[in-house]
């Protein structure tokens, strides 16, 4: 008994320090433990880019590769933009035969999407042309027909600023990847004597003579750069060769006063609504009734630290999963209290209906548990990420409120279990508003 | 007892209800957003005041946009909606919105869905539902496996859970197919979700009065279906509308105080967990009795031959 007794209260005090580990970890960025919520877009304001990669052109082996350095790339460009905590994900998913492959590209905070979806998706084009029929020297480049070697930017493996020893102005030395590089040793070979023309965005930059078959897939561009110039071309041409064309196939973007307004309207709601519940249950099941509601709290709290803690980020959704889940909580302590009633209906003693009632109580509690737990895992794994953020509360929920159903008021419950006179225990586990127990 | 003796009494209730809702789903259909059907959303709000909304109509209707509404939201906002449109597009529904600078406004959501994207919502939403339906009915026919020695096998537990799940799935989409047609509720990817709560919530409730009946077919010395099945009601039933109504009381207080997004979801949800509550109680055991009637009937005609 009083080992019992002593458990409550070590669960209590759990209970209070995790509340106040909740609490801190908001406020105070300066603690080691600073864990703030991870609001999705939807509650804190910011926007959501969903791009289709065309794969087409590319060999049903390559496209994971593809789309990982895709992921890469397109990372690169929106660290560019300062964004606190971006996210970039790919996504495949079959629809109707054809593979789909997905950029999703989260900014939050962000919500003049312009500027930001162009430099996503716009690309530096670099070029590779040869020229067609012999020309004299001295010709136009403009009058020369050039034609396309398919050799672009998507075979850059990196590029660089380097300083020629006889000249001042800075070039640009690139380097191709393995498949670049033949491409390039090829065209190189079949044009020795020809001029080569590197174009960036349908620009010719420089056109070099080719003078002989350029096998180890390095080139370099010459042209009349500034310094400053040839470090922007740089950048852009590394951060800028996409490795599968992309195209912008939705945008979502939520104001931030939007979000917010729906994030502090839906808190206000559930306090209220849990406030309600709280009365209800201990005006219906009075001593019972009070457990249940300092179990619940608990049961909250716990829940909000493993929200931090992995982190799960909330979105509306992610928040109706987790109300139900109070809602499934709030029932397995209903459950138990109506079994209890029984056992006291019965006229047994109070330790024994305790027991007694958990042990009735549990096999039902299990399994409408697990069909629902059963639901969510399924949502989950074949969910969009809407009905992700709904599933993954919801199960969490589920598996936590088991928890602290068959612990904490259990061991309440227990710890409280007293010899008292008859008329007390019948008024204190009595239920339904006024009625005693017989 | 006595919801299984007028069993046909409830049924017939349930029946007309989910005749209501067909006719509802058929009728009116349901409102798609641009959640499932691809498109865009604006919804702005000025800074000073709204311009008159004829003048912003006319003059939106000269860009030609697909399938185009827009209507007022409180004192200062508007909403527009449309079908999937370019950024040149969307550069001068702004200037038409602005009227080229005059009324400034901040952009609240934008939201815009390629016709894919929505297509694979509604395709996904509808694997994982058959998922589960399926899964389900293989977890009761293994749990409630010793429930087989009694009157019937445990598979049709789950058969009859899943008509309870249908029922409850069926009233509140036609209660979203009404709610669409009398005040323009858009089913969008939120209403996904209430249905796969209400999903979850309908299984949960009738598995805890299926637990009642197994346990009570193990104790009871009474041999009738039927008995133990109503017994089993009124040992439940208390549990059952308790926590029906915690939950609605954090439904209503939603619905109340909560953000304008989650309006109709909550309603969705109210009648998802009504209609929840009425099918455990009186559809599923009902269901359960006069399906163990009609085999025994017919056990008993074919012994007679």
């Amino acid at each position: 008994m009083t080992k019992i007794r002593f458990w409550a209260i070590a669960l209590i005090l759990a209970g209070i320090l995790i509340g106040y580990f909740n609490y801190y970890s908001e406020i105070n960025p300066q603690w080691s433990f600073y864990r703030p919520f991870h609001l999705g877009l939807d509650l804190s304001g910011g926007s959501r880019l969903i791009y289709e990669a065309d794969v087409t052109e590319l060999k049903p082996a390559d496209v994971a590769d593809a789309m990982s350095s895709l992921r890469e790339v397109i990372e690169r460009r929106v660290n560019v933009f300062g964004v606190s905590e971006p996210l970039v994900q790919t996504e495949s998913s079959a629809l109707s035969g054809t593979l789909q492959n997905r950029l999703i590209v989260e900014l939050p905070g962000v919500t003049d999407v312009k500027e930001a979806s162009k430099m996503i998706a716009a690309t530096p084009e670099l070029e590779f042309m040869v020229e067609g029929a012999t020309s004299t020297p001295n010709s136009e480049a403009s009058s020369t027909p050039w034609l396309v070697t398919g050799l672009t930017g998507r075979f850059l493996k990196r590029s660089q600023v380097s300083f020629s020893q006889n000249s001042l102005s800075p070039s640009i030395s690139i380097e191709f990847n393995d498949e670049g590089a033949k491409l390039f040793a090829e065209i190189t070979k079949v044009s020795v004597g020809k001029r080569v023309a590197i174009l960036l965005d349908g620009q010719i930059i420089s056109a070099p003579v080719v003078r002989e078959e350029i096998r180890d897939g390095k080139a370099e561009i010459s042209g009349q750069f500034t310094v400053e110039e040839a470090k922007t071309l740089v950048r852009d041409l590394n951060l800028g060769a996409l490795p599968v064309p992309v195209s912008l196939a939705s945008t979502e973007i939520v104001g931030a006063t939007l979000g917010s307004e729906a994030a502090e309207k839906g808190v206000e709601a559930g306090l209220i609504g849990l406030l309600i519940v709280a009365i209800f249950m201990i005006l219906w099941y009075r001593l019972p009734g009070l457990i249940a509601v300092i179990s619940l709290s608990i049961y909250v709290m716990i829940m909000l630290a493993i929200f931090k803690l992995i982190p799960v980020t909330l979105t509306a959704a992610g928040i109706a999963g987790f109300i139900l889940s109070i809602g499934i909580a709030v029932d397995a302590n209903v459950l138990i209290f109506e079994r209890l009633h029984e056992e006291l209906k019965k006229g047994k003693a109070l330790h024994d209906a305790i027991r007694e009632g958990f042990s009735r109580a549990w096999t039902s509690i299990r399994d409408s548990n697990m069909s629902s737990i059963i639901s969510a895992a399924i949502l989950f794994w074949f969910g969009t990420s809407l009905i992700k953020g709904f599933a993954l509360t919801f199960a969490l929920g589920v598996v936590v409120s088991m928890f602290t159903a068959i612990t904490i008021t259990r061991t309440l419950l227990l710890a409280l279990n007293f010899r008292g006179r008859a008329g007390v225990v019948n008024f204190l586990f009595g239920s339904a508003f006024f009625k005693t127990l017989k | 007892m006595y919801i299984v003796k007028h069993r046909k009494i409830f049924l017939a209730g349930s029946i007309i209800l989910i005749g209501v809702a067909i006719y509802a789903l058929f009728s009116f259909g349901l409102n798609l957003g641009s959640d499932f059907t691809g498109g865009t959303i604006l919804e702005i709000e000025y800074n000073t005041s709204r311009p008159v909304m004829s003048e912003l109509k006319t003059s939106l209707d000269a860009l030609n946009l697909p399938s185009l509404s827009v209507q007022p939201v409180r004192e200062k906002g508007l909403l527009l909606k449309t079908k999937v449109i370019t950024e040149a597009e969307k550069e001068k529904v702004d200037l038409v919105l602005s009227q080229e600078g005059k009324s400034l406004f901040t952009e609240k959501r934008f939201s815009e869905v390629g016709p894919t994207l929505g297509k694979e919502l509604t395709r996904k939403g509808l694997i994982a539902i058959s998922l589960v339906v399926i899964l389900i009915i293989l977890f009761i026919a293994v749990a409630f496996r010793q429930i087989s020695a009694h009157h019937m096998q445990s598979w049709k537990y789950g058969i009859v859970s899943i008509v309870a799940l249908v029922h409850d799935i069926l009233i509140s989409a036609g209660a979203m197919a009404l709610l669409g047609y009398f005040y323009g509720a858009e089913a969008d990817a939120l209403f996904l979700t209430a249905l796969l709560a209400i999903l979850g919530l309908s299984i949960n409730n009738t598995i805890v009065v299926f637990d009642r009946i197994r346990e009570n077919l193990n104790r009871h010395s009474s041999n009738d279906f039927a008995e133990v099945t109503g017994i089993s009601i009124n040992d439940t039933y208390v549990r059952s509308i308790n926590t029906t109504l915690t939950t609605v009381v954090v439904l209503v207080s939603l619905y109340l105080f909560g953000p304008e997004s989650t309006r109709f979801f909550s309603v969705i949800l109210l009648v998802g967990m009504v209609a929840g509550t009425y099918s455990s109680i009186a559809v599923a055991p009902s269901l359960l009795v006069s399906w163990e009637a009609w085999q025994r009937n017919k056990a008993l005609a074919k012994a007679k031959k």
